[in-house]
């Protein structure tokens, strides 16, 4: 379904830890959500010189008020400073629901979630909807710090089993979540991975997916400028289904990929190989 | 009543003066989830190149006061994929289509030119001659009125007659003027203006620059007065040639400015990405204002700011 732009209200902000969540009133993006998409916040108000959106990860959506949207946010800049000084009943200019959804299994299959600091906040809609199709959920969360792990609790209560990792081993075992992937693979028996992580987490997620042999979604995080596909400004080389790399755009083609199609070694590159490259491939394929 | 939103650009009638900015709308699609693009004036395509180009590596923007800065450089599908994909799908929606068209030599330029102006529904083609991002900096045709002129020159020889060419220009010259003159003698019916300005950011916290490409166009209300003085130059210059303005547009009062600076039309850009309907948006806006202002018709506002104010409205100042 089409997004649609929306003047939401702000219900609740609150601190969590290292991070703000926070519910806005927002119909027509809730009944639309589907767990993967994203939405765009207009942030500094009407009169802001900061022209850009910010792109969210929605957390959750409930049918309360006719539709809110749980954002889950990290405080990087003036844009998300501004967002979250919002108070209750604030307005909030909203696009959304963005993006592609993570794809679903048609059988009940194992899944395995993985997500690293806020990238967990999109995991927790889509437990959901892999258990309401029978699936079983396992997660590995992990972050720098115990508070940056998002939503552990909630993974305890929803997953089969839950594994926490943090880089100085103050929460669960110390490492990342990389570290626990392949164990974990194995004793959940996953036949699927998904991940919403940093790029460098993604790509050992996709390696080890990869050497098990099963796929892996991987929901990426680039920087957006507009979030509806029209500024070209987020893509990334990813190999299409006839071989060929195209550097395509993670906000409408994305965000999520299979992990295996994604070149994360040549993010941030153009591969010599690329459709358009300098000197490189310069016609599409086919007759 | 409400004031005549017809728009002209060189002998093309348009519904109105609201267009979308080459780079700023792809080629209309993603838009149209919002809208009807049939609103829109015309949609001006993003760049079509002969060849796909994968353009500049990421990070490709980078926020900064008022606007912001862009190096995607020119990806895009290629004229083959556009003509077989984008355009049919632009004209089967009833929009009137300029095609952008950007080159790295003259030849490439005139080939262009010959086939996008020989498919049907297009309703112009702006030639992109002040693209910042692209690698070969030596070929910004727009620095220099001798390279813009051989190009518009070729582009409009190998036009179809009935096509007319725009060259799109860039501010970051000494005068442009002398510019937009080579241009039109060249053969160009219309000028559209302004392309992003070069700049830069770095980053204080990686302490290197921000875009992966290390410089880039600077759009957004920050370029806008740089875009109202080139529209008045050159509209002062020249006053019958049809301008298309841009730069930093985001609600119905830019756009008024541009138009009484002097351009006839005005696209808009980087506020499309703030708003995916800011362009209904603003030609809400702009027909208020006129309508406010007593102004039957938009073509009563072109240039409007160079007149000299009325006698009895100065005498009052005195009073």
């Amino acid at each position: 379904m089409a997004p649609v732009q929306v003047t939401g209200t702000v219900l609740t902000i609150r601190q969590v830890d290292a991070y703000h969540a926070m519910t806005v009133v927002a119909p027509g993006i809730a009944e639309r959500f589907k767990a993967g998409h994203f939405t765009a916040v207009a942030v500094g108000g009407a009169e802001t010189s900061m022209l850009l959106r910010r792109c969210l990860s929605i957390h959750d959506v409930k049918p309360d008020y006719g539709g809110t949207v749980e954002l889950v946010f990290s405080v990087q800049g003036r844009g998300t400073a501004w967002l979250a000084d919002r108070r209750v009943r604030d307005s909030l200019d909203l696009v959304g629901p963005l993006g592609r959804p993570f794809p679903l299994p048609r059988d009940p299959v194992h899944c395995l979630l993985v997500g690293s600091g806020y990238g967990s906040a999109p995991l927790f809609p889509l437990a959901d909807a892999l258990q309401a199709r029978g699936c079983r959920v396992d997660f590995i969360l992990g972050a720098p710090s115990a508070d940056r792990v998002f939503g552990a609790l909630r993974a305890r209560r929803m997953g089969e089993t839950t594994t926490l990792t943090t880089d100085d081993g103050s929460l669960g075992m110390r490492g990342s979540v990389t570290d626990m992937l392949p164990h974990v693979i194995a004793d959940s028996q996953a036949d699927v991975v998904y991940a919403c992580a940093p790029m460098a987490v993604l790509r050992s997620v996709a390696a080890v997916a990869a050497r098990h042999g099963i796929p892996a979604m991987v929901s990426v995080e680039e920087a957006m400028a507009c979030g509806i596909g029209v500024c070209m400004s987020c893509v990334l080389p990813v190999v299409g289904d006839d071989g060929i790399t195209r550097l395509v755009r993670s906000c409408v083609d994305g965000p999520v990929f299979r992990g295996e199609r994604v070149r994360f070694d040549d993010v941030g590159t153009i591969p010599f190989d690329a459709l358009g490259a300098p000197g490189g491939r310069l016609a599409e394929a086919g007759p | 009543m409400s004031p005549d939103m017809r728009a002209r650009l060189a002998h093309v009638e348009l519904a109105n003066p609201v267009l979308t900015a080459s780079g700023c709308a792809a080629f209309g699609r993603e838009l149209s989830q919002f809208f009807d693009v049939s609103r829109l004036g015309a949609v001006v395509t993003k760049s079509v190149t002969l060849a796909p180009r994968a353009g500049r590596p990421t990070p490709r923007v980078a926020e900064t006061p008022s606007g912001m800065l862009n190096s995607v450089g020119l990806q895009g599908p290629g004229v083959e994929a556009f003509l077989r994909r984008d355009l049919p799908w632009l004209t089967a929606h009833g929009v009137p289509v300029v095609v952008s068209i950007a080159g790295s030599s003259v030849a490439e330029y005139a080939e262009l030119a010959r086939r996008v102006s020989a498919e049907s529904g297009v309703a112009a083609v702006e030639v992109n001659l002040s693209c910042p991002n692209v690698e070969d900096r030596g070929r910004r045709f727009a620095s220099d009125a001798g390279a813009a002129s051989d190009v518009v020159s070729a582009v409009r020889t190998h036009c179809r007659f009935d096509v007319p060419v725009f060259a799109k220009l860039s501010a970051d010259v000494t005068d442009v003027v002398p510019i937009a003159k080579a241009c039109v003698d060249a053969g160009a019916e219309g000028l559209s203006m302004i392309n992003t300005i070069l700049g830069m950011a770095v980053d204080v916290d990686t302490m290197r620059p921000s875009l992966a490409g290390g410089t880039g166009g600077l759009s957004g209300p920050a370029v806008r007065p740089v875009a109202v003085r080139c529209i008045w130059q050159v509209y002062a210059a020249l006053p019958g040639v049809p301008i298309i303005g841009m730069g930093g547009v985001a609600t119905g009062r830019d756009a008024l400015e541009l138009i009484l600076a002097g351009a006839c039309v005005v696209s808009v850009g980087t506020a499309i990405f703030h708003d995916p309907y800011a362009c209904i948006r603003i030609l809400r806006e702009l027909e208020e204002l006129l309508e406010q202002r007593g102004v039957e018709r938009l073509s009563d506002a072109i240039g409007l700011a160079h007149r000299a104010l009325p006698r009895h409205r100065t005498e009052e100042n005195h009073l």
